[in-house]
C-alpha cells in the first residue's frame, strides 16, 4: 500500500482537462495544499456512472481537446511539486484501447499511484489486476449499498489501495443530505473490509464529511462541489478550490 | 456468458445485483411452460405472429437472379420486429414484481414497442430518445405518448441513441428495485444479449419452417441489417448450424470514407461500453464516435458482442450500405411490391438486390423486413423530394 497517510482522507476528485489541460496542474495544486488524494478523471465521451455536473466537464474537457497522454503528462509536472498520492479515475474503453498493461504502465511511469475504473466489477478484471500488480499501481474498487457482504470482502481483496463505497443508488453528484444507505454500508464495510474505507457520490459539504467521519469512515471522496466551482469560476477557479478543500479538511479533523 | 473473448458485463458496481437477479429469473422462467405459454399467446394473439414469408415475385423479376423473400416483420403490431423482445421483456419484468418499464429507442421502434408492452401489462412506461431522434421520428414520439409513456428527450453528446442508451443506464442505477431496463437490441451486459437474442429467434424459427414448406429446401442466404443486430440475430441464430451464408448489413451513411457512417463491425475496433467488450467506432484514446445513418434505428457506435463473434469467427459476413443505396432500395421495393420498408430493413434490401443479380435463378435469399416504412415517410419525403 502507498497511501501511508493518517487516515481520515479527504479524497478530492476533478475531472483532468476541464475546462482546458493546461488549467488542471494549478488546480491540483490548490487541492494539494488540504487534501490527502488526489483523484483525476479521465475525461470519457460516455460516462454512464456520472450525474451531469461531471458529465459537463467530461465534454468540457474532450472539446478542449484532452487526450489521454495529456493526463500523463499533467501527473509527471504534479509529480516535480507533491508527493501525494494522485488515483486515476476511468472508464474501461481508453484502458483498453491502449492496451491494459500498457496504460498501467504509462500511468505508473507518470507517477500515478493508483486507479479506479468504474464500469470493471471484479468479473471482468482478471488482466487489469495483474498489470497493476506488476506496474506497481494500487487498486480502488467500488462497493454500493447493495453489494452483498461475501461481495464486498472481495472487493475488499481486490482493492490494494482503499474500498471506495458509494453512498447512494444513483450516479455522482452533490447532494443536500448523506442518505441512511450510506451509514449502512459504512458500518457493514467497517466490519468486513481489512482496508482503509472511503465514502463517495454526492458528499459535497463540511458537515457531510464530519458526519462520515464520526461514523467511522476512513476517508471521504467529494467531486461534484469541486468540478461545479470549476464550471462557475473556470481559469480563475484554484483559488475557490483551496478555500474548499481547506473547510472539507476541517471536517474530517472534527 | 460470452460470445468467445466478447459480451461480459462492463457495468457499475450498483448493477451487479440486479443483473444477477435478472440472470436467474430468466434462466428460471425461460424454461417454464407457465411463461412461455403465456409468452406464446401474446405472440400469436396479439402481435400477429407468425408473420408470412412472402416470395416477392416483382422484385425477384425486376432485378433478375436469385430468388428473394421477405420475412414480414413489418406486419406485427407496433409495425416491427421489436415486439418480440418488448413482451418477452415485459412479461418477464411482471413475473419479476417490477411495475416500472424504461427504455431507450433510436428510430422509435423499441421505443413504442416497450410503451405498447407497457400498456399491455399496465406498468409504467419512460422512454429515454435522442432529441436528433425525436426530431426526426416524430411520429413515434406521438405514438409513445398517445400509449402512455413518458417520452424523455437526451440533449446530451450525439443526441443519438448511444446517449439515450448513457440516460437510461443512469435511470437504471438509481431505480433497479423497482424498475426493469427493457434492452432494445442484442447489446449491454450479459444476459441481456442473450435473452434478447432468445425473444428475437422465433423469426428464425418461423423463417426455417416456412421455407421448408414452400422450396423444401434451406435458403441460400440470409440478409438483415445490423445496427444493435436483434433482427439479424434473431433470424440468424436458428441457422447458424445450418449451410446457409448470413449476411448483416451495416450503415455505411455518406460512404466509410466519408467518417459518416455506424459500421461498427466494417470501420471499428474492439472496445467495452454499454456493458459489453465488442466493436465499437472510436478514436485511439478510446472514445466512442459519433455516428451518422438516414435510418436512425442503425444510428449507434457499437453492435451486438454475438455478431463480434460471428464476424470473426468467420460465420457471418458483414457489409455496408451507403444512406443513398437504402433510398433506392426503399422506393423501388414500395413500387415494386406494394410494401414500404422501414429505412434501417431496406439497407439490408439493397444489399440482397445487389447480391440476388449475381446468383442462380434457382437459389434463394430471405431479407428479414424488420420494419415497416411509416414512421420514415418525413424523412424520405426531406430527401427525395417525392
Amino acid at each position: 500500500m502507498v497511501f501511508e497517510i493518517e487516515t481520515p482522507w479527504l479524497v478530492t476528485f476533478i475531472t483532468a482537462g476541464d475546462p482546458h489541460p493546461k488549467l488542471t496542474l494549478d488546480f491540483m495544486l490548490a487541492l494539494e495544499k488540504y487534501s490527502d488524494v488526489i483523484e483525476l478523471g479521465i475525461p470519457f465521451s460516455d460516462p454512464v456512472a456520472d450525474g451531469p455536473t461531471i458529465q459537463k466537464a467530461n465534454y468540457r474537457a474532450l472539446k478542449a481537446g484532452t487526450k489521454v497522454s495529456d493526463v500523463f503528462s499533467i501527473v509527471r509536472q504534479f509529480r516535480e511539486h507533491s508527493d501525494k498520492p494522485v488515483v486515476l479515475m476511468t472508464y474501461y474503453n481508453p484502458v483498453y484501447a491502449k492496451g491494459v498493461d500498457e496504460f498501467v504502465k504509462l500511468a505508473a511511469d507518470a507517477g500515478v499511484s493508483g486507479m479506479i475504473v468504474v464500469d470493471l466489477p471484479l468479473e471482468e478484471s482478471g488482466e487489469y489486476l495483474a498489470a497493476c500488480e506488476k506496474h506497481g499501481i494500487d487498486t480502488v474498487f467500488l462497493a454500493a449499498p447493495n453489494t452483498p457482504d461475501e461481495r464486498l470482502r472481495a472487493i475488499d481483496e481486490a482493492s490494494s489501495a482503499f474500498v471506495y463505497l458509494i453512498s447512494l443508488y444513483g450516479t455522482t453528484g452533490a447532494r443536500e443530505k448523506i442518505p441512511p444507505l450510506a451509514f449502512d454500508l459504512l458500518k457493514r464495510a467497517k466490519r468486513i473490509c481489512t482496508k482503509p474505507v472511503c465514502v463517495g457520490f454526492g458528499v459535497s459539504k463540511r458537515e457531510h464529511v464530519e458526519e462520515l467521519v464520526k461514523a467511522g469512515a476512513d476517508g471521504v471522496v467529494v467531486g461534484s462541489a469541486l468540478v461545479k466551482i470549476i464550471e462557475e469560476y473556470g481559469e480563475n477557479a484554484a483559488e475557490r478550490l483551496e478555500e474548499i478543500t481547506r473547510e472539507l479538511k476541517r471536517g474530517c479533523k472534527g | 456468458m460470452k460470445f468467445g473473448e466478447f459480451g461480459g458485463q462492463f457495468i457499475p458496481e450498483v448493477l451487479m445485483p440486479p443483473l444477477k437477479e435478472l440472470e436467474k429469473a430468466y434462466e428460471e422462467l425461460k424454461d417454464s411452460e407457465e411463461f412461455k405459454k403465456e409468452l406464446d399467446y401474446y405472440l400469436r394473439v396479439y402481435a400477429g405472429r407468425p408473420t408470412p414469408l412472402y416470395f416477392a415475385k416483382n422484385l425477384t423479376e425486376k432485378v433478375g437472379g436469385a430468388k428473394i423473400y421477405l420475412k414480414r416483420e413489418d406486419l406485427l403490431h407496433s409495425g416491427a420486429h421489436k415486439i418480440n423482445n418488448t413482451l418477452g421483456q415485459a412479461l418477464l419484468a411482471k413475473y419479476m414484481g417490477k411495475n416500472r418499464l424504461i427504455a431507450e429507442t433510436g428510430a422509435g421502434q423499441h421505443g413504442v414497442a416497450t410503451a405498447i408492452a407497457g400498456a399491455l401489462f399496465g406498468m409504467k412506461t419512460e422512454i429515454y430518445m435522442g432529441s436528433e431522434d425525436v426530431e426526426r421520428q416524430k411520429p413515434n414520439v406521438f405514438r409513445m405518448k398517445l400509449l402512455g409513456a413518458e417520452v424523455h428527450p437526451v440533449d446530451s453528446g450525439s443526441k443519438t441513441l448511444k446517449d439515450a442508451i448513457n440516460e437510461a443506464l443512469r435511470d437504471w442505477v438509481a431505480t433497479f428495485e423497482n424498475t426493469h431496463y427493457l434492452i432494445g437490441s442484442v447489446v449491454g451486459p450479459h444476459p441481456y444479449p442473450t435473452m434478447v437474442r432468445d425473444f428475437q429467434s422465433v423469426i428464425g424459427q418461423e423463417t426455417k419452417k416456412q421455407i421448408l414448406e414452400v422450396e423444401g429446401c434451406l435458403p441460400d442466404c440470409i440478409v438483415a441489417c445490423v445496427g444493435g443486430g436483434s433482427n439479424a440475430i434473431g433470424i440468424f441464430y436458428p441457422f447458424v448450424k445450418d449451410k446457409v451464408r448470413l449476411i448483416g448489413v451495416e450503415a455505411a451513411g455518406e460512404g466509410i470514407e466519408t467518417g459518416k457512417h455506424s459500421a461498427s463491425l466494417g470501420a471499428g475496433k474492439k472496445g467495452v461500453l454499454h456493458g459489453m467488450l465488442s466493436y465499437f467506432l472510436q478514436d485511439e484514446d478510446g472514445q466512442i464516435a459519433t455516428t451518422h445513418s438516414v435510418a436512425a434505428g442503425l444510428d449507434y457506435p457499437g453492435v451486438g458482442p454475438e455478431h463480434a463473434y460471428l464476424k470473426e469467427s468467420g460465420r457471418a459476413e458483414y457489409v455496408a450500405v451507403t444512406d443513398e443505396q437504402a433510398l433506392k432500395a426503399f422506393a423501388e421495393l414500395s413500387k415494386a411490391e406494394g410494401i414500404i420498408p422501414a429505412l434501417e430493413s431496406a439497407h439490408a434490401v439493397a444489399y440482397a438486390m445487389e447480391i440476388a443479380k449475381e446468383m442462380q435463378r434457382d437459389e434463394i435469399i430471405v431479407v428479414n423486413l424488420s420494419g415497416r416504412g411509416d414512421k420514415d415517410l418525413g424523412i424520405v419525403m426531406e430527401l427525395l423530394g417525392v
